[in-house]
């Protein structure tokens, strides 16, 4: 899993079949230290929570897939949970 | 597997309901020298493992959700393994 921001929404007008009222989000991929690092891309959020802002946890693949309920939905990228808090150890070049 | 480093961790009360009392650590990942690739990852520990420890982590999912058991979990990387030394 990896890091990413919300920055947007993705309105569909005609979504695949077990689609149906799943929230697209376009997320920025971040880093470690929660800075923007790549492309933004089309998230399907699992949590159905996420907000404007919001820093997330993302998966890819049929990992992102299997966040929704039926899993056999093209999705390639999903939100898997919303981040409360990133702690990064100082040692180990973190600074939170 | 690959060789990481325990960098930190997030937490999270809303989630996918498989994620619940899951430990999330963030890890650097390693090269075989020890020394931090740049990338990282966010991983389930398994292990226990804390701040700064080296681990071995596990990046498939079919292999993740078999040693955490749970079917159609959607996790491809989990900690299995923490590393003593590395010889040589």
């Amino acid at each position: 899993m990896f890091l990413g921001r919300v920055i947007g929404h993705v309105v569909p007008a005609v979504v695949y079949e077990g689609m149906e009222g799943v929230p697209l989000l376009w997320v920025q991929p971040l880093d470690k230290h929660g800075e923007p690092e790549g492309k933004p891309f089309v998230c399907a959020d699992s949590t159905r929570m996420a907000g404007p802002d919001e820093m997330v946890y993302w998966e890819a693949s049929r990992e992102a897939a299997l966040t929704l309920e039926p899993s056999y939905v093209p999705v390639d990228h999903a939100v898997v949970g919303l981040v409360n808090d990133l702690q990064l150890d100082e040692k180990n070049g973190g600074d939170a | 597997m690959i060789l990481a480093r325990v960098a930190g961790r997030i937490t999270s009360t809303i989630h996918h309901p498989d994620m619940t009392g899951r430990k999330l650590l963030v890890l650097d990942k390693l090269d075989a020298q020890g020394q931090s690739t740049g990338a990282y990852v966010i991983a389930v520990d398994t292990v226990g493992a804390g701040a700064g420890e080296t681990v071995i982590m596990l990046d498939e999912g079919n292999g993740a959700r078999q040693i955490l058991g749970v079917a159609n979990m959607p996790v491809r990387s989990v900690v299995v393994g923490i590393v003593d030394q590395i010889p040589g």
